[in-house]
């Protein structure tokens, strides 16, 4: 698989040729050189990874302007296609701005403020903040956007040459190391009546969004930390907030201020971009939580089988209402279906990582995967969740339009060739 | 810390929560400083669809020609059109019970007061915040009178903006406020609502 480029053998390949005139190479007994050192200047002091390693995110800062020919984004997708495990490196982390580039903060001058429906307003320096006791989780977030199959990011997702970063790059999966919510809000101490926050950015345009209060003080996190280092800035340095399994529009960046009111603000996303509309005019709005999902990451669209034989099939479970319970594969396009190894650890609201022994006989075959979360709630076929909206296939057919349905988890079927390509085969 | 060594073993294995102890614990002194009502005032750009937050100033129509003409009708064309550069501002009424809903302004957008706080807080791009309170009720005003939605004449301020009915106000679903909070009544299931 993968056969497009063989890392390591590319690795010792230019090594050698590097070998003959590098300070420090060893030979071996046999007299054959050894790879060469690695240039070690930029890596000891912070990390990078190796020259021979290309993953990026792809994408566009916005939906706007209109570029022709450029591809036309909400954001930048991660590369789920080369993901290993369950956490994404903070590099590849999948970035949403609505267009903002990231604010150039200093720590050292960064403040939060609470205020509106509670006894004492406060403006906490974010040293204050990382005094209190912290805690570290391990979340998802991911774009309502991620994977539909209608609207205007809906196009390069229809594609069969899409890959899993086209259909499914806007989701990821870090340890989110902070202070929850709640005792910042007990410091303040929230008065009667209120019943929803406000949290707000400080990068420019300061995105807005309205969140229930009853979320706010369940287990929404203010976090300074990504996966042991401090937030990058394009995923909201200093200090963002996180609120798990929701919509990745909540999860508010360069987190400046929280408002306590006591009705949702309605502010531009959340009340004019995130509503799905029905076919009866009327829009569903606040839909916050992120269904259960999966999607097969190896082997997946534009990768290439090489041989018959074994292959693991594995791939990426999550959902916003709870823990994975079971992750089941399909070959034969959903007619049977086999209980996947869930990977330890399963944390709720967390990627979950599942694998399943194949062996491919060199025939065409449909590979699909269905999450089930602890709720005994199941991911939904293209045909149920139509259902469930009113639509039919034709509808995700349509050219590219205003009209989008969020929160899409339909099942991805990837259809492997006899000549071993895999493509996306959802429509 | 009030958790007992038993909740906080747990609390380590990921199967109990001690932040919940924390908060109703007696606080952590003296961290964080009070702002004064200035700070507040000047921090507090929010609107809500009730407009208490929204500061003196005025506007009408006809007051913002120019200064949609300048700062505006570059990205969005000169009547408010639309452009490869940014969406467009005036037009786009027709039905939404099509598989393709037209999502402008004026069709879709429910509350006046979104309209003012997002030309407040993001408009123009890279130079938020340059428009005057009295500018931006202008430019409200006329994105409205331009789509019908008020007559030419209208002043708009802290107490007649929250009064404009948007065209789409009763569209969406729960339509109150109120019953917007908890997924769970609202029969919201694995990420779709009703
Ligand atoms: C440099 C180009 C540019 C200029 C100048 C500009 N805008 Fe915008 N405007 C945009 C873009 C881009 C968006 C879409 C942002 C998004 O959806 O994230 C937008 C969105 C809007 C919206 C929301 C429209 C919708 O349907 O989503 C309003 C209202 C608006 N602008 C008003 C104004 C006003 C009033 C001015 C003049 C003071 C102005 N804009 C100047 C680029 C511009």
């Amino acid at each position: 698989m993968s056969s497009k480029r063989s890392p390591r053998r590319q690795f010792l390949k230019n090594g050698a040729a590097l070998a003959s005139f590098a300070a420090g190479a060893i030979s071996s007994s046999s007299g054959k050189l050894f790879a060469a050192d690695v240039p070690s200047a930029d890596l000891h002091a912070y990390g990078q990874r190796s020259r021979f390693e290309n993953d990026v995110r792809i994408g566009s800062l916005a939906l706007w302007p209109i570029v022709p020919g450029a591809r036309r984004d909400y954001g930048f997708r991660s590369p789920l296609q080369d993901s290993m495990g369950i956490i994404t490196p903070a590099s590849l982390h999948f970035i949403i701005s609505h267009g903002h580039e990231p604010p150039d903060i200093d720590s050292r001058d960064h403040q939060l403020m609470i205020h509106g429906m509670v006894d004492r307003p406060l403006i906490f320096t974010l040293d204050e903040i990382k005094r209190l006791p912290s805690v570290s989780r391990l979340h998802f977030l991911e774009c309502h956007g991620n994977s539909a199959a209608a609207g205007i990011t809906g196009e390069p997702r229809k594609l069969t040459s899409a890959t899993v970063q086209d259909t499914h790059g806007l989701t990821s999966c870090s340890v989110w190391t902070g202070v929850p919510l709640t005792l910042l809000l007990g410091q303040v101490g929230v008065q009667k009546g209120a019943s929803w926050i406000v949290a707000e950015g400080s990068e420019t345009g300061r995105h807005t969004k309205s969140i229930p209060l009853e979320k706010a003080m369940d287990d929404c996190l203010l976090a300074y930390g990504q996966n042991g280092e401090a937030l990058r800035p394009e995923q909201g340095y200093p200090l963002r907030l996180l609120v798990p399994g929701w919509q990745g529009i909540n999860n508010v960046k360069w987190l400046r201020r929280i408002y306590v009111v006591d009705q949702p603000y309605m502010a531009m996303m959340e009340s004019t971009k995130y509503p799905s509309p029905r076919l009866d005019g009327k829009s569903r709005w606040f839909e916050s939580e992120m269904g259960p999902k999966s999607v097969i990451t190896r082997p997946s669209g534009g990768q290439q089988l090489g041989s018959r034989g074994f292959y693991e099939i594995t791939g990426l479970a999550w959902s916003g209402g709870g823990a994975v319970r079971r992750v089941e594969v399909s070959v034969d396009g959903g007619r049977t279906w086999k209980d996947a190894q869930l990977q330890q650890p399963i944390v709720p609201k967390a990627h979950t990582r599942f694998g399943l022994s194949w062996t491919w006989n060199g025939e065409e075959a449909m590979l699909q995967s269905r999450c089930t979360d602890d709720q005994g709630h199941v991911q939904p076929t293209l045909a149920e969740l139509s259902k469930y909206w009113g639509v039919d296939a034709d509808y995700f057919r349509l050219p590219p339009t205003t009209a989008d349905m969020g929160n899409f988890n339909s099942i991805q079927p990837w259809k492997v060739s006899r000549d071993g390509s895999v493509s996306n085969a959802l429509l | 810390m009030r958790c007992s060594s038993l909740l906080s073993a747990l609390a380590v294995l990921g199967l109990a929560e001690c932040s919940v102890a924390f908060a109703q614990a007696p606080g952590y002194g003296n961290l964080g400083r009070a702002p004064s009502r200035e700070e507040i005032q000047a921090w507090n750009q929010s609107i809500g669809p009730q407009g208490k937050e929204l500061p003196p100033g005025s506007g009408t129509a006809k007051q913002a020609e120019e200064i949609f003409a300048a700062k505006c009708a570059a990205c969005h064309g000169p009547n408010g059109e639309g452009s490869q550069a940014a969406p467009r501002l005036i037009g786009g009424r027709g039905a939404l019970n099509t598989p393709t809903p037209s999502r402008t302004l004026a069709n879709y957008w429910p509350f006046a007061t979104t309209v003012w706080d997002y030309i407040n807080r993001a408009m123009p791009p890279k130079q938020e915040g340059s428009l005057s309170a009295s500018d931006v009720y202008a430019l409200t005003a006329f994105i409205l009178y331009r789509n019908e939605i008020i007559p030419e004449g209208q002043v708009l301020d802290a107490a007649s903006l929250p009064k404009v009915k948007m065209p789409n106000r009763d569209g969406f679903i729960p339509d109150r406020l109120e019953d917007i909070h908890s997924l769970r009544a609202r029969g919201c299931n694995a990420g779709h609502c009703p």
